[in-house]
């Protein structure tokens, strides 16, 4: 079984002292050690910001590639070798600015694979700039007078785009963030987890207390089989409700259903991974007949 | 271009012109000929001009021609916007009953009316078959065989079943029926059979499509764009019987992400794209080098920039693949002169980028991909699948980046519980982020050092047609070949420079060659000269004399002749 020391490296981990990335990481890794994820059967990417360095930190198998792109390497991963478990790390600039294409496109083929998303509402790595996840009016490296951008609700953005599994939680929860890991990597289908965490350096306004004071979880009653009640709850972000002091900001599972996912669709793999036998040069004498 | 018959056919986008174009091809093919196909069409699917000229000879045509012997004309402008392209004695079949305007044409041409689309009508068809009409008028008069049009078209239409089959057969018998009463004294016999061994009518974007599956392809990822859009078509209508995965994604970027993520999984990946998206692509290039990832990428060129003239060919893209891309790293790029070179090379261009865990850049044009030619069948049995450095073992103390006096690591893939990170940033031996300077250095040399080891064991010879020796030699690359070796068939003192290997360049071999000759002209379709500038770059040699043409159309060979004749050898 994986143990937490198989899973440090050499290398110590950058982040700001405070930054929800620690927590994530200690929560991907607790999961890990639970379900026994090591370099025989998983197999992470990454994008490029605070979030990417977490492949250094993490004695598993990974892709460190561009801004933007964790997804489709994700998913070109998953295609040609079905057996492994996949995930996709990546953050609110990654996936929401540069690569928000391939997120949307990934969640209505419902890839097989688990994307982690790192949302921190700042551009943290870049010094200090406006993400696509920070509020109208908020003041930046890049917005001095105040944000003229609405944010992306990445929630709302997956549920509407396909995804068989649609989750938030906040970073410093990490036994339950844990939980959910696990749960969404049991999934079939693709699975995104919006991951709420401070950045403690460039985004005071999003700090802990922030979340620790807004946030509540979805009840046992609610339905994550209801699309468009998914929907509904997913819009739900400290907006004014009209009842002060009310918790604004919900967590855990906005939508679950079983559908097949795109792996399991493809007649070529569906006896066995495409990588199971070696590529072989191919007789295509039968081929070339059609072009006498 | 002696021996060689031209047969144009145009008409409306939609019409089927470009089919009927292929199986006159096939037609002269089954009958023991040679054949060249080149269409001209507009970015439009209905209602636009498209043109497919058909060259039929007893020997090798390797190229478009200005002139026409033949022409089958399915709408006014066929006629009217093309007179130029009409030799004075030119064939002209028509439907009689369209009163088109011939106003126009030369007195000496010889006129086929033909009630095309009443006899179409006449075995219960729609205006649709009036090409096959057409079809089978043309063969008659052209002293073809009626049954091996009908046995194409039975191949052709056999998914659609029997009526139409039968529809299809009635229609091409009826042309040749009224043909044969009605041109008794105006008959050719272009398309007289003769016993040769068998040949394959194939465009480059089929040749690419069967190179990657015969080379053993495994995943494919391709976002649409002319020209090499039918290399998709063909890898997805073949995928699950020859077991790969084509994939459509997003975007180019997504393409070439994908194809590198399945290459890191262990399967063998290519993309395909046109200049404007390998643009898009050009960011996963250098990811793919920079993590050492096999990628295949044909890039089909056509006019540009922006979006240029997409149905047309153009040379532009050379520099775009040698130098795209931040920073320096290795990537073979290899340009392909015909259909049967960018099969081979497809080919090739998978085992060298496993060898070297690099990207191969396969060059291909528009003319290349849709000129329709026949080869002799290709024959893939001497092909040798190599992977290169790959193991599935668990190692001791593995490093995906070790460092080796060849510069090749053994390469491994996820799963094998061998750990490391396939890492864009600059990285260390294992793969962790690095910036030491040690670190650094070796791993830019570890990948350049590839680059050396690839020219050392890879003949990377360019071609040289014609005498070693010549009064002028022309150097030139891609579809131009073509047109270039039918021109200096008219000039002894001619010789041919074809490069295909564009990076790694064989500046050596290029040198010598060049250093013999008395005047060098080079020829491309561009306006720079790309390919001459970087024979200066490579060799020092510069070339001062220049057949350039970018408007689109191939560099016909009556345009070549005219330049060797201005310059008097």
């Amino acid at each position: 079984m994986t143990q937490l020391a198989d899973l440090a490296t050499k290398c110590s981990p950058n982040w700001c002292p405070g930054c929800g990335d620690f927590a994530i990481w200690a929560a991907f890794k607790n999961a890990a050690v639970a379900k026994g994820w090591d370099n025989t059967n998983t197999f992470l990417t990454a994008g490029i910001g605070c979030h990417g360095h977490l492949l250094s930190f993490t004695k598993i198998t990974s892709f460190e590639g561009l801004h933007g792109r964790p997804v489709p390497v994700a998913t070109g991963a998953k295609i040609a070798n079905r057996n492994l478990n996949v995930f996709a790390f990546t953050g609110d600039g990654d996936s929401l600015a540069e690569g928000t294409n391939h997120l949307i496109h990934a969640c209505r083929r419902n890839h097989d694979i688990t994307i982690i998303l790192h949302d921190n509402a700042i551009y943290g790595l870049t010094t200090g700039q406006t993400s696509p996840r920070s509020p109208h009016g908020f003041k930046s490296k890049s917005t001095p007078s105040g944000n003229l951008d609405n944010p992306i609700n990445p929630v709302t953005l997956a549920i509407a785009s396909g995804a068989t599994f649609v989750a938030r939680e906040y970073a410093a929860h990490i036994p339950k963030l844990s939980d959910l890991i696990i749960k969404a990597n049991d999934h079939h289908g693709i699975s995104i987890i919006d991951v709420l965490q401070s950045c403690i350096t460039f985004n005071p306004g999003y700090a802990h207390e922030f979340y620790q004071n807004n946030t509540y979880y979805l009840g046992k009653d609610f339905d994550k089989t209801n699309k468009k009640q998914a929907f509904e709850k997913s819009l739900e972000w400290a907006m004014p409700t009209g009842r002060q002091g009310e918790k604004q900001i919900p967590l855990g599972i906005f939508y679950e259903v079983n559908e097949p996912s795109y792996e399991a669709q493809i007649p070529q793999i569906k006896d066995q991974s495409l990588i199971s036998n070696p590529p072989t040069a191919k007789d295509i004498t039968g081929l070339l007949k059609k072009y006498t | 271009m002696d021996g060689v018959f031209k047969v144009k056919i145009g008409g409306q986008a939609g019409q089927g012109i470009k089919a009927t174009g292929l199986i006159l091809a096939k037609i002269a093919t089954r009958s023991g000929k040679h054949v060249y196909t080149y269409t001209e069409f507009p970015s439009l699917i209905k209602g636009g001009h498209n043109l497919i000229q058909v060259l039929i000879s007893q020997r090798e045509v390797t190229s478009p021609s200005k002139k026409n012997d033949f022409w089958i004309a399915l709408d006014q402008n066929s006629i009217n916007l093309h007179l130029e392209e009409f030799k004075p004695r030119c064939g002209i079949l028509f439907d009689e009953e369209k009163n088109y305007d011939l106003s126009k044409i030369n007195k000496d041409a010889n006129l086929y009316p033909v009630p095309l689309v009443k006899l179409a009508k006449s075995v219960g068809g729609s205006e649709l078959l009036s090409n096959t009409v057409a079809l089978g008028a043309t063969i008659a008069i052209l002293g073809g065989d009626l049954q091996i049009f009908k046995e194409l078209l039975s191949e052709q239409f056999r998914n659609k079943g029997e009526k139409i089959v039968g529809m299809n057969q009635r229609a091409a018998e009826e042309g040749y029926n009224f043909s044969k009463e009605n041109f008794k004294d105006k008959q050719q016999n272009v398309l007289a059979k003769e016993n040769t061994s068998q040949r394959m009518v194939v465009n480059g974007n089929d040749a690419c499509a069967l190179g990657a599956i015969a080379a053993g392809v495994q995943f494919a990822a391709i976002y649409p764009m002319s020209p090499i859009s039918n290399i998709l078509a063909v890898l997805a209508a073949n995928q699950e019987k020859y077991n790969f995965i084509y994939k459509q994604p997003e975007d180019e970027i997504s393409a070439i992400n994908m194809a590198i993520g399945a290459s890191v999984a262990g399967a063998r990946s290519m993309t395909a794209t046109s200049g404007g998206g390998f643009c898009l692509m050009t960011e996963g290039y250098g990811l793919a080098a920079m993590t050492e990832t096999p990628l295949v990428i044909i890039e089909g060129m056509r006019p540009g920039p922006a979006s240029g003239l997409p149905t047309w060919s153009g040379q532009g893209d050379l520099r775009l693949t040698i130098h795209g891309h931040q920073g320096d790293f290795p990537r073979i790029v290899l340009a392909a002169g015909d259909a049967q070179e960018a099969f081979f090379l497809t080919m090739e261009a998978f085992n060298l980028a496993d060898k070297y865990q690099l990207p191969v850049v396969v060059i291909v044009d528009k003319n290349i991909c849709e000129d329709d030619r026949s080869f002799s069948i290709f024959n893939t049995s001497d092909y040798k699948l190599d992977r290169g450095k790959f193991t599935l073992e668990k190692q001791e103390n593995y490093e995906r980046y070790k460092l080796e006096a060849d510069g090749i690591s053994a390469r491994t893939i996820p799963g094998t519980g061998n750990f490391f990170i396939a890492n864009s940033y600059e990285h260390t031996t294992i793969g962790y982020d690095t910036e030491e300077i040690e670190e650094v250095n070796q791993q830019m040399k570890k990948r350049m050092t590839k680059f050396q080891t690839c020219i050392e064991n890879e003949k990377t010879d360019s071609k040289l047609f014609g005498p070693e020796k010549a009064d002028v030699t022309i150097v030139s690359w891609g579809s131009n070949k073509g047109s270039i070796l039918e021109a200096i068939k008219n000039f002894p003192n001619a010789n041919f420079l074809h490069i295909t290997w564009m990076n790694p360049f064989p500046a050596a071999q290029v040198k010598n060659i060049l250093e013999k000759a008395n005047r060098i002209i080079d020829i491309e379709c561009n306006f720079e000269g790309t390919l001459a500038s970087l024979i200066r770059e490579k060799t020092g040699i510069e070339i001062k004399d220049f057949l350039l043409k970018y408007d689109g159309r191939p560099i016909f060979p009556e345009e070549i002749i005219a330049k060797l004749e201005g310059v008097k050898i």
